[in-house]
Parts: structure tokens; sequence; C-alpha cells
């Protein structure tokens, strides 16, 4: 039976989070040798609390290899075992392991054993060459052998094998120690009683005349007769906490004897009760000479403290400044814990309010009001408010960014063992706080490329150093807020893309032809688009799982941009420019058949005016948009949507160039640009149903719904340019250029 | 009248497990996050008995039995220690500091209480 929850299965999780981070922090300190003695401490405390937790779970490996694990720890903090670069290699990773068993506990999912048994094999050599086998080592080193308490056993009918006894006689004889530790006889007995009918006689046969009484070896006994089934040593657990300052001896009883022993000794029912006080005190003062103490619901011993005479007066100011002068607290940073739901609650409402806000500016606007009008002054500052209010509550979602980069460190350790490169991580800007969704869906994209830069980035340590570089390669993480996005940016002091080499991958598998021109930056392109990754570099490292395209869509699916900048020699730095939050897009409003709709700025290459654009008619009707040499398709966003029939004149129209990361570029046609603004994101799928081409809803300032349009969903419906080449780019940059956030 | 009980643990999760097992068991609970701030509820809430971590950050379990021990109290309140291990070393330590009794992680409900009723009149019997 495990007392946790699920509730408390997730805070656990949440807590590990934590705990790991304190400690690969702490191992990032002890490499770098900006460590101090607390170091080691605080790394071995988060690895115990892991260890704790994962108990009560049943999380029986994570258990185990965490025992291992702090033990070794345990050996540094006693300062038994020196914490070389070996050591702290391997100690990081198992740090690493750790991390693994955690999310492999949290997804329920099974991990390598093996892994696990090599690095306790190493620990183990650690533990044991440092002298694990002494006896004075501290708690952590100790045997784990968690003493259970077996709870079926103890209502168990007794053992078989002695099937006459029908309970015990004990001794109990207590030592001062008892009381002053807090324990109390009265209680133990009482809780004897979970097991059969016990009876109890205070005996002070042994306690000295009271002109020869020692207060301090005073000793008080009782006898115990219980009527039981339960075995000895599930009755020398009651008395487990006293095991070291009391001599309990027990023997058994028998049918006929005991009730013999009853009989004879006078106790049977109807002997009168005595207040456990009287008990209690007697230890003090010397006891009569045979009390009967028979346990009763109604004891409550617990306040007089049978050790020390009462001290009527407890200052509690004196407790108070005694505790605040020998315990000087670090400040931390107040918290609370919120549930994510009503976070996101309270971030629709504050959408909502921004709407309203919006639709009141209009309201208003249409009264032509003198300007300087209080109202209108009011309202500027009820519009400013509501837009920090905004800002406050989409704060609220943002984390550091730093953890995410932690696992980026381990992502590196690993690659650098995987490919023999030495790598140094550099981190900066690691508090730059991004959605947590954001960062979750982070993850991947960020740990291909960081493993990119390791494997293709960084050049092996001989072309290093013939290179006068030192042999040790740096790859660095930086995050930065800039203009109301985040960037993050992985950057390598490699030796650069190598151009030519990725222009011949790319004729070889026929993604460019062979006489297209290409500049720098559209070759540095070439990395992202689907299908390119190389088949004669694949390692077992990059190679693994998904290519940078699949990186870079999941980038873009994030709002995101990626961009590449390369210098030969010099390395490469892959930039990543995020939106803050996913609850806000930044939309291009546009009029279509009557209509307005949003579409997304990230998908949007340029907008052009069809008179002065190259387009031909087709066969059909259609049209197709002539630009920088290929034929992209053009649709019509009225007709897509069944508003109207695609228009025959387009000069009146605005073409959209969409370019999205899976579908071909097109060109859409609307009626008029609105604005460029901020749109709140209302989920369709929530509230109505999931439409096939529109990715969400937002409501505008008049009140009105507009649909948020799906580039990708749109451009995968529109058929190819007949006789287009497909040879268009990728260009990294898309949506860039022109926008003015 | 409930018992009131102060545990301490620097560990959320164990914090949120022991709240919950002493709420469910129908004892008031009160929570500190280390020693220091353990001493400082201890005064404040004078419990009817503390259940404490032994490792922990600022002031561990072994300093605050000590420090518990040190006030000037008219009882002498059962304090049970929390802990991974079993071993008559640990055990041993945690007695001379003025531990009562103690309580080996993982525990459950029955655990718990089996424990407190040994140390602390809990009004019923078994």
């Amino acid at each position: 039976m495990s007392g946790g929850t699920d509730e408390f299965r997730a805070s656990f999780f949440e807590e590990c989070e934590d705990l790991l981070e304190a400690m690969h922090d702490g191992f990032g300190l002890m490499q770098n040798g900006d460590g101090d003695d607390e170091t080691i401490h605080v790394i071995f405390r988060a690895v115990h609390s892991v260890k704790g937790g994962a108990g009560a779970f049943g999380l029986d490996d994570l258990v185990g290899f965490a025992h291992h694990f702090e033990t070794a720890l345990d050996m540094v903090r006693a300062g038994k075992a020196q914490p070389d670069p070996d050591l702290l290699s391997l100690f990081q990773q198992c740090g690493d392991h750790l991390s693994d068993l955690v999310s492999a506990a949290r997804d329920e999912a099974t991990i390598d054993a093996s892994d696990s048994a090599s690095l306790t094999a190493r620990l183990d050599e650690v533990i044991g060459a440092n002298g694990a086998g002494d006896e004075g080592v501290s708690d952590a080193a100790e045997n784990f052998e968690p003493m259970s308490l077996d709870l079926d056993a103890m209502f168990d009918i007794a053992d078989p094998s002695k099937p006459t006894a029908t309970g015990h006689q004990i001794s109990f004889v207590a030592e001062p120690e008892l009381f002053t530790s807090g324990n109390e006889p009265a209680l133990l007995f009482r809780a004897l009683e979970r097991f059969g009918q016990a009876e109890v006689v205070a005996n002070s046969d042994d306690v000295p005349p009271l002109s020869a009484l020692d207060p301090t070896t005073a000793f008080m006994s009782w006898d115990i007769r219980i009527d039981t089934d339960a075995a000895e040593d599930v009755l020398r657990d009651v008395f487990d906490f006293v095991s070291d300052c009391a001599q309990i001896e027990f023997k058994p009883l028998y049918a006929d004897r005991q009730a013999d022993l009853i009989s004879s000794l006078g106790f049977g029912p109807g002997v009168p009760e005595m207040a456990p006080e009287e008990v209690t005190a007697a230890s003090e003062e010397g006891a009569p000479a045979e009390d009967v103490l028979a346990l009763s619901d109604e004891t409550d011993v617990h306040d007089h403290d049978p050790t020390s005479p009462a001290e009527p007066t407890r200052s509690q100011a004196d407790a108070h400044a005694q505790t605040e002068k020998s315990t000087p607290k670090t400040p931390m940073p107040q918290t609370i814990r919120v549930d994510f739901e009503r976070v996101d609650k309270l971030i629709n409402l504050v959408g909502e309010l921004v709407i309203k806000e919006a639709m009141l500016s209009q309201s208003v606007a249409s009264l032509d009001l003198a300007t300087g009008s209080d109202v209108l002054l009011e309202l500027e500052s009820l519009k400013q408010l509501a837009g920090e209010i905004q800002e406050g509550v989409m704060s609220i979602r943002a984390q550091p960014i730093k953890p995410l980069f932690q696992r980026m460190a381990r992502t590196i350790r690993d690659a650098s063992s995987m490919t023999g490169k030495r790598v140094k991580l550099v981190m900066k800007g690691e508090t730059a706080e991004v959605d947590k969704t954001v960062l979750e869906r982070l993850v991947d994209p960020l740990t291909h490329m960081v493993r990119n830069a390791v494997d293709h980035g960084l050049e092996d340590r001989e072309t290093r150093l013939a290179a006068g570089k030192p042999a040790e390669g740096t790859v660095t993480l930086s995050a930065a807020h800039r203009s109301g996005r985040v960037v993050i940016e992985i950057s390598d002091d490699g030796g650069g893309i190598d151009r030519d080499r990725v222009r011949q991958i790319a004729e070889s598998k026929g993604l460019i032809s062979p006489d297209a021109v290409l500049t720098p930056s559209e070759v540095d392109g070439l990395l992202f688009r689907p299908g390119f990754s190389s088949k004669e570099e694949v390692s077992e490292l990059s190679g693994r799982g998904v290519g940078l395209d699949v990186a870079k869509s999941e980038i873009v699916a994030l709002g995101g941009r990626l961009t590449i900048q390369s210098e030969p020699g010099k390395g490469s730095v892959f930039s990543i420019s995020l939106p803050l939050t996913l609850a806000v897009l930044e939309g291009m409003v546009v009029d279509v058949a009557g209509q307005t709709m949003v579409v997304p700025i990230t998908a949007i290459h340029e907008t052009l005016q069809p008179a002065t654009a190259k387009i031909h008619t087709i066969g059909s009707g259609g049209h197709v948009l002539s630009i920088r040499d290929t034929l992209v398709p053009i649709a019509d966003l009225g007709a897509i949507f069944g508003f109207r029939d695609p228009p025959a004149e387009l000069d009146d129209h605005v073409l959209l160039i969409i370019e999205t990361e899976t579908e071909r570029r097109c060109a859409l046609i609307v009626d008029a640009l609105q604005d460029q603004r901020q749109v709140v994101i209302k989920s369709l799928e929530t509230n109505y149903t999931s439409i096939d081409g529109v990715a969400a809803a937002t409501i505008l300032g008049d009140g009105r719904i507009a649909l948020i349009v799906d580039p990708e969903g749109v451009a995968g419906g529109i058929a190819p340019a007949p006789g287009s080449v497909d040879e268009t780019l990728s260009h990294q940059n898309s949506g860039g250029d022109f926008v003015t956030a | 009248m409930s018992l009131s009980i102060l545990a301490i643990d620097d560990s959320r999760t164990m914090r949120n497990l022991l709240s919950a097992a002493l709420g469910r068991a129908g004892y008031e609970v009160a929570l500190a996050e280390d020693g220091a701030e353990g001493l400082e509820r201890f005064a404040q809430t004078d419990p009817d008995v503390v259940i404490t971590d032994i490792n922990m950050p600022n002031l561990d379990g072994f300093g605050f039995i000590e420090g518990a021990r040190a006030l000037t109290r008219n009882r002498v309140v059962p304090i049970l220690v929390l802990t991974t291990e079993s071993a008559p070393e640990l055990r041993a330590r945690a007695r001379a500091a003025g531990a009562t009794g103690w309580i080996v992680k993982p525990f459950d409900d029955e655990k718990l209480v089996w424990a407190i009723e040994r140390v602390a009149p809990t009004g019923q019997t078994a």
C-alpha cells in the first residue's frame, strides 16, 4: 500500500525537476571549481529526496539506483573520496541516468537496466575503494534495508509452530533515557492492546528507598501479561523505539498457566482502574508497592513529563529569539503553486478584457468626441491597464529557459562522448523566460540542433589543432528577449557550413537542379529541406530520429523563425526567434468576400499587388504567378472557403505569398489588407469543431469573430501550378522582412 | 480534540504526503521546510508530536531535535525521525540527539498512525 495518490505523484515529478536542476547545478559548480562545502551537501540532499519520494510511490528502480548514487556521494560528503575529474564525470553520468530514470518513471516507460547496472557497479567501486566497510559511516552509507513494518503479519495468526502459546508475559524495565527521549511506557502498553487484552502491573520492587534514590538512575519496571496470538517479534516491534533504553524480556504464556497466573495475582475483571498520572508520578517519587494499571481510553498522560517537574511558564519569546539567533536563513523567493488550468482561464479572461476594451474604443470612436475629452483620456488609461494586466498574466506562464539549457548540457555530454570530440558548453541569458508550453516543445528541436552542432558543426581535434583552434570545441547556447520575442541561439566555433558539400548533396538528391543559382544563405537553407539529411554523413548521433527539417517545422509550428549564419572556418549560428506566448498571434487582418480573416504573419513571405506582378493565365481560367523564375499557383482565399467563385480579374485584389515548411509556395488572393496586429487566439476545437484550413478564431475590436487561416492546410489543398518546377527554396527568413512588430 | 503534529521535511513531495496522511488520520498538521523553520514553527504551534526528516538544508533533523530539546518546556514533546534507513548507527545518533522514535520511509497511513500511537495519546485503541 502506498500513500501516494496521482496528485502527489505529479507533484513529486515536479519536485524532481527542481531537485535534478539543483543537482546538475551543483555538478556544474564543482566542475568549474566554483563549488563550496555546501555544494556536495545540496547534491546529496537532492538525490536523497528523489530517493525518498520515489520510495513513497513504489518506484523501486529509481530508489535502488538513487541509493547507490547517494552512498557514493556521501563518500565525498564525508571527505572519504575526492571529487577528482573522473569521479565527477561518473557522478554527472549518474546524474543524467537518474534524470532518465525519473523521466521513465514519470512516463511509465521502461529503461535499459544494463545502464543502471553498469553505473551501479562503478559507483560500488567508488564506495568499496573508499572504505564503506567502516562501521562508523554516516547514515546514507549504511546498508539500505528499509525496516518495513509488516502490518499483515502483525495481525496474522501466530506461527503455527508454537500453537500452545496463548500470550506473553513481558517484563519491562525503563531506563532514564526512555523518559528524556519523550517516550512514555503507558502509551506503549496501550499500543500493545492492538494485539490482545493486556494487564499491566507497575512494579516498584527495584526502586530503592527514597533516601537512596538516585533520580538519574531510577528504574521503573512493569510486568505485562497479554493474551494474544501475535508472535514475540511482532510484539517487540511495539517497543522498537525504546529497545535501547529499556530492558524487555518476553516469556510465552500458556492457556492454563495464564489463567492460573492471573487468578493468583488477583487480576481479573473489576480491578479498579488507576489513572496513569499516578503511575508516572510514581516513577519520580517511588511507587507504592504494587500499582495496577489498566489502560483506558480516557488516559491522557501526555502533558505530564515524568522527568522534569513542572516548569509552568515557557517563554515563547525566548524560544523564538533563540531560534532566530541560532539559525540564519537564506532568503528564498516566496512562491505558490497554482493549477495550470486556473492560469489559462485567467489568460483567457484577460484576452476577453482586451477584446472588450477594443470594442469599447471602437464604440467611443464612433461618438466623435472632441480630442482631449475625459472619456478618451480615461479610455486610454484603461487600455494601458488592460495591456499591463495582459503582460502580467502572460508572465505567469513564463518560465526560465535554464532547465532546457541544462538538458542540452547533457545532450552535449552524450554527443561529446559519442563523437570523441571535447566540447565545452557556454550558457548565456539562461534566466530569460519563455512560455512553459513553448519551452516543452522546444526540447526536441533544440536537442537535434545541439547534437548537430557537435556532430557536424565542430571539427575533430586534429582539424581544430591544425586550424590553430583550441582542441576543445565550444558550443554556446544563448537566450535573449528582443522586441517582444525571445531569440535562442545555438552557436559553435567549428568549421562553418561546407556549402559546396551541401550543394553537392542537394543536387544528388534532386532537391535543386545543377544549374540553380543560389546565394550562400539559400544554400544554408537547403539544410532544412525535407529529405536533405545526408546518407553519407549519417552518424549514430545526428542521423538518429529527425532531420533539421523536422526541427524547423516544430519551431515554425510554435510561431517561430529559424535562421542560420555561418562563416567558413569560424563556425555557425542557428537562431530561433519565438513569440513569448502561444496565446497571442501576430496576424495580418485581411478582407475576403466581405469576411474578415487573419493570416499568421509567420507564413506570409511577401505581399504583392497583382498589377505589378507577372501573372499568367492558364488554360482553365486559373492563374499562376511568375516570381523569381518560378511559377507559383494562385488560389482565391474566398473560393477556398466557399464564399465566392474565384475572381477573373485580379487587379483590385492583393496577393499573399504563403510559404510553409511542408507545403509548396502558393499565392492567395484576398480583397484588401486591413491591418497587422496581435490577436488573441481562441480555439475552435474546444468551442466548436475543427475545420480544415482554419487554425483558430479570434474576436475583433468590433466584436465580430474572425477565423485565423491555417496556412499549411490551405496551401496543401492547392494544386501545383501546371508546369511549375519544384525548385523553390526554403527561405529561412520567411515572413521576417516586412514585419514591423 | 485532535493531536497537533508538526511535520518537517525539505521535500515538497514528502510534506504533501505527510500532510495528507496525517489529515486523513484526523490530526492537525503544521508544516516546515527545514530544521530552522521547524524550530520556529515548534515554538509557535506547540505541537503534540513532531515528525522530522534528517537530511535538510539550513538545519538538519539532528540539529532540530537538539534545538527543540534545548528549549525549556513543561514536557518532552515526542519527536519522530523520518528516515529512509533503519541503520542502528543512525538510530543511535537520533536517540542521542533526543529523538523519541522513527518512521522508516516509505510510509503509509497505517505506519504513521502506528508510530504516533506509540508516542502520543491518540484517544483510540486498536
